[in-house]
């Protein structure tokens, strides 16, 4: 039993349809519970009012928008490595998915900005940078789309994974340098000091994990249709060919 | 591998628009700014270095398909490959002969053109440094998009699309430089990280692009 078991289609498509409801069913419960305990039974902050509960979903998107780009990372290695299609699959999968997460985390909070700020938009060095990972992002969904070809569409665009990354780390501490910030620390850390009250923190944690589960719920789904797409396709091409 | 490069700066002279088409559009660009942002020469001075820096990558960008798309069409890039230079020599190649042909003659004409912007005295020099290092890293960044792309139909639009997010890093310290060089601050930090930059991608990034170009060639 390892971890490369799952690198047969069958197996993979078997173990995830078993998985799946038990996944999508806690994603549904936690988001549910966690913004419900976050937007109704949390106190006001008392500087930010009731804009401070945008950040349950503000943060969690956010991790999910960079935690997304990782596994895609750490997919598309695995496929140049090894050659598993259904990793370059699970990769393909994932992008449009972390695309939204980092929408989301945009949108959020330029809508937290708004009041608080003054102002939509900032060019501060995480929003900016936040905006070159959508921007990857993109490049790297409409590079997938125009290649025809499966197996070099999968190729050139883990390699594009790997060179993004670089770049992507590279305009993170370059936009550091660039402009001074105005957005807060880290509103979690594995160290107690930094994090904020407890009475925000544990719904925001389930929240979290409710955007963890549904990001697996989607990317398991997504993977499984790109999958079944690709062999209703190979049927066709052996049904034309008589 | 110096005859290839001969080779790709023969053609460029000879065929034309190599040096031409880069330049003009360079010129076209500084030569609209004032139109759009107004002939305010205070505003002019601040933005110089910016707008030269995103006209030159302007320039660059748009000359990149015909770093391979003419190899690639015509079948020498077939050819190329079963030479026994390694992949990695001929990307490296063709991205020096895009930055002889199109970098190097944006580097001259920058602080030529940053008069017409009012560029500070102080500005010129280190517009010139900060473009003459910078855009080596343009050249292989691009190569790399260029290698990507080579098999699309209309990879024009895909290639911006892919690489000036690439781009990023390169224009931010390079501008900084520029910027900082004008209002006479300290430059030594951007340059010392553009420089690193543009080493970095000279020195790793040909073997992307070799890669992807064995892949498009299978």
């Amino acid at each position: 039993m390892s971890l490369w078991e799952y690198a047969n289609p069958v197996k993979f498509i078997r173990t995830t349809d078993m998985v799946l409801p038990w996944i999508s069913v806690l994603a549904v419960l936690c988001l549910v519970t966690g913004l419900i305990w976050g937007f109704f039974f949390t106190p006001e902050d008392y500087r930010q009012g009731s804009t401070v509960k945008i950040i349950y979903l503000h943060v969690p998107s956010a991790l999910m928008a960079i935690n997304a780009w990782m596994m895609m990372l750490v997919a598309s290695i695995i496929w140049i490595v090894r050659r598993h299609h259904v990793s370059a699959l699970a990769a393909r999968a994932a992008a449009p998915v972390g695309a939204v997460m980092t929408l989301i985390a945009l949108a959020t909070g330029a809508l937290w900005g708004q009041p608080m700020w003054g102002t939509w938009w900032a060019w501060d060095p995480r929003l900016t940078s936040f905006l070159i990972l959508f921007l990857f992002y993109l490049g790297y969904i409409a590079l997938w789309s125009a290649i025809e070809d499966d197996d070099t569409a999968a190729d050139l665009s883990s390699i594009l994974c790997l060179v993004g990354s670089v770049f992507a780390v590279l305009s993170r501490y370059a936009v550091n340098f660039w402009n001074q910030g105005l957005h807060q620390g880290a509103s979690l850390s594995l160290d107690k000091e930094e994090n904020v009250a407890d009475v925000f923190y544990f719904p925001l944690l389930v929240c979290i994990a409710g955007f963890v589960l549904l990001f697996v719920a989607l990317v398991f789904l997504r993977t499984q249709t790109e999958i079944r797409a690709r062999r209703t396709r190979a049927l066709i091409a052996r049904e034309q060919r008589g | 591998m110096r005859a290839l490069l001969a080779r790709d700066l023969r053609l460029a002279v000879r065929a034309g628009g190599g040096f031409g088409l880069g330049l003009s559009f360079f010129l076209i660009v500084t030569v609209l700014v004032p139109f759009g942002v107004g002939p305010e020469t205070a505003l002019l001075t601040r933005i110089a270095p910016g707008i030269l820096w995103i006209g030159a990558l302007l320039a660059c960008l748009l000359s990149l398909d015909r770093i391979l798309a003419l190899d690639w069409e015509d079948g020498t890039l077939d050819l190329l490959a079963t030479a026994p230079l390694p992949m990695e020599g001929i990307v490296s190649v063709k991205a020096l002969a895009h930055w002889i042909t199109t970098g190097l003659p944006l580097v001259l004409a920058a602080p030529v053109l940053g008069v017409l912007l009012n560029l500070a005295p102080g500005g010129y020099l280190w517009v010139l440094v900060s473009l003459a290092v910078g855009t080596p890293a343009l050249s292989v960044i691009g190569t790399f998009g260029a290698a990507l792309t080579i098999g699309l139909k209309r990879g024009g639009l895909l290639l911006s699309l892919l690489v000036l997010p690439l781009y990023v890093p390169t224009l931010i310290f390079g501008a900084e430089v520029a910027r900082r060089g004008a209002e006479e601050l300290d430059v030594a930090t951007p340059l010392m990280l553009l420089a690193g930059i543009s080493f970095g991608a000279v020195a790793l990034l040909p073997f992307a692009s070799a890669a992807v170009l064995r892949i498009n060639l299978r």
